[in-house]
């Protein structure tokens, strides 16, 4: 029976012993890892040291991914929010894009608008269920001191009653620009801090240890 | 477009099925004796031509010498409107609520509750719904601070 040629001057049959031919062929080549290309690097580097402190090591971490809880979106400094982590002003640029629906994995409690006293309750819950180290933000005239609202019956004159805020951004409601300067301020008190802090809170927690 | 029913007429055909339930009515609202609200909110419900299915608001107002409560009825079938009132006093206010006939009530007459201390009579679950329990007080009365 006459092989078919299929308009070429080798047969299909030879063409896939061919192809065989060349992965075994390659296979005998690649039986060792390729060298990373590490020339371009310096030799310090290249055995893989880096000299720091440990507080810029952890800061620079902080820094750059400070998750901002998606809690107390209460009023219209909430619009400003949504616009600040969109595409014209883009949160992320800092690493902060991910609002994260837990407060379990946040960093960042961005207080956007008026807290009621049956909300505080809320808030406060959220709050000590964030992992340390966390920060807050009070955005916003309301959440600064209760705003055009303070002295209402249900209106708490602030939210740094209820708990620590570490940045206020003024406003009403204040511009995305403004958030992402309070934003900035943050960055520059994470930068500051150092990991004793966080030892001495470690400590506070081993039974025996803590003063 | 919804068309308001004049005041006076609907109090004519009102008056007519249940006397003295008017206390008063003009071209665009009627006023009811509080005891029978709920006779009248069901002839308004149930009588046909008239037939007000949908409950759009209750409001609470606090005019000092009374309180009002102000509904906003609605006939999606004839596509007509009609505002009702009832007037009660400082001391005692207590109205029937109207629960049993419009579901929508239920919250709102919690929230008129909750405000103006106004007691809604029959309705089966009256307690405070934006203030905390144990608030003292109602807060939107004229009088509070």
């Amino acid at each position: 029976m006459e092989v078919e040629k299929g308009g070429f001057d080798f047969s299909l049959e030879e063409m896939d012993r061919n192809e065989g031919k060349q992965i075994e062929e390659l296979m005998s080549r690649s039986q060792q890892p390729l060298p990373d290309p590490d020339q371009w690097l310096e030799e310090e580097i290249r055995r893989n040291v880096l000299v720091t402190t440990i507080d810029k090591v952890f800061n620079w971490g902080r820094h750059y991914s400070v998750w901002p809880a998606g809690a107390g979106m209460l009023a219209c400094c909430a619009m400003e929010t949504i616009a600040t982590a969109a595409s014209r002003f883009d949160i992320s640029r800092f690493g902060m894009e991910i609002f994260r629906a837990s407060p379990r994995q946040a960093d960042l409690m961005i207080v956007a608008g008026t807290l009621t006293w049956k909300m505080a309750r809320a808030l406060k819950m959220l709050y000590d269920q964030m992992a340390e180290p966390k920060w807050v933000v009070a955005m916003g005239a309301c959440a600064i001191s209760g705003g055009t609202f303070a002295h209402s019956y249900s209106v708490v004159p602030g939210v740094n009653r209820i708990i620590p805020v570490d940045v206020y951004v003024p406003g009403c409601p204040p511009r995305p620009e403004a958030l992402l300067y309070g934003i900035m301020k943050l960055h520059k008190k994470i930068d500051e801090r150092s990991v004793r802090e966080d030892l001495v809170d470690l400590r506070r927690l081993i039974p025996g240890r803590g003063k | 477009m919804t068309k308001p029913l004049i005041g006076q007429e609907v109090a004519k055909q009102i008056e007519r099925q249940i006397p003295e339930a008017v206390f008063e009515s003009n071209e665009s609202w009627v006023v009811i004796n509080p005891d029978s609200l709920l006779q009248v909110a069901q002839f308004l419900q149930t009588t046909p031509g008239l037939e007000f299915d949908y409950l759009n608001c209750i409001t609470g107002v606090d005019y000092l010498d009374y309180f009002e409560v102000v509904y906003q009825l609605t006939s999606m079938q004839h596509n007509h409107s009609l505002v009702l009132k009832v007037r009660c006093n400082r001391e005692n206010p207590q109205v029937p609520s109207v629960v049993s006939l419009w579901r929508g009530a239920d919250f709102q007459e919690r929230e008129i509750y909750d405000l103006l201390g106004v007691t809604f009579v029959g309705h089966p679950n009256l307690k405070r719904i934006f203030m905390w329990e144990g608030f003292q007080g109602h807060p939107l009365r004229r009088d509070y601070l």
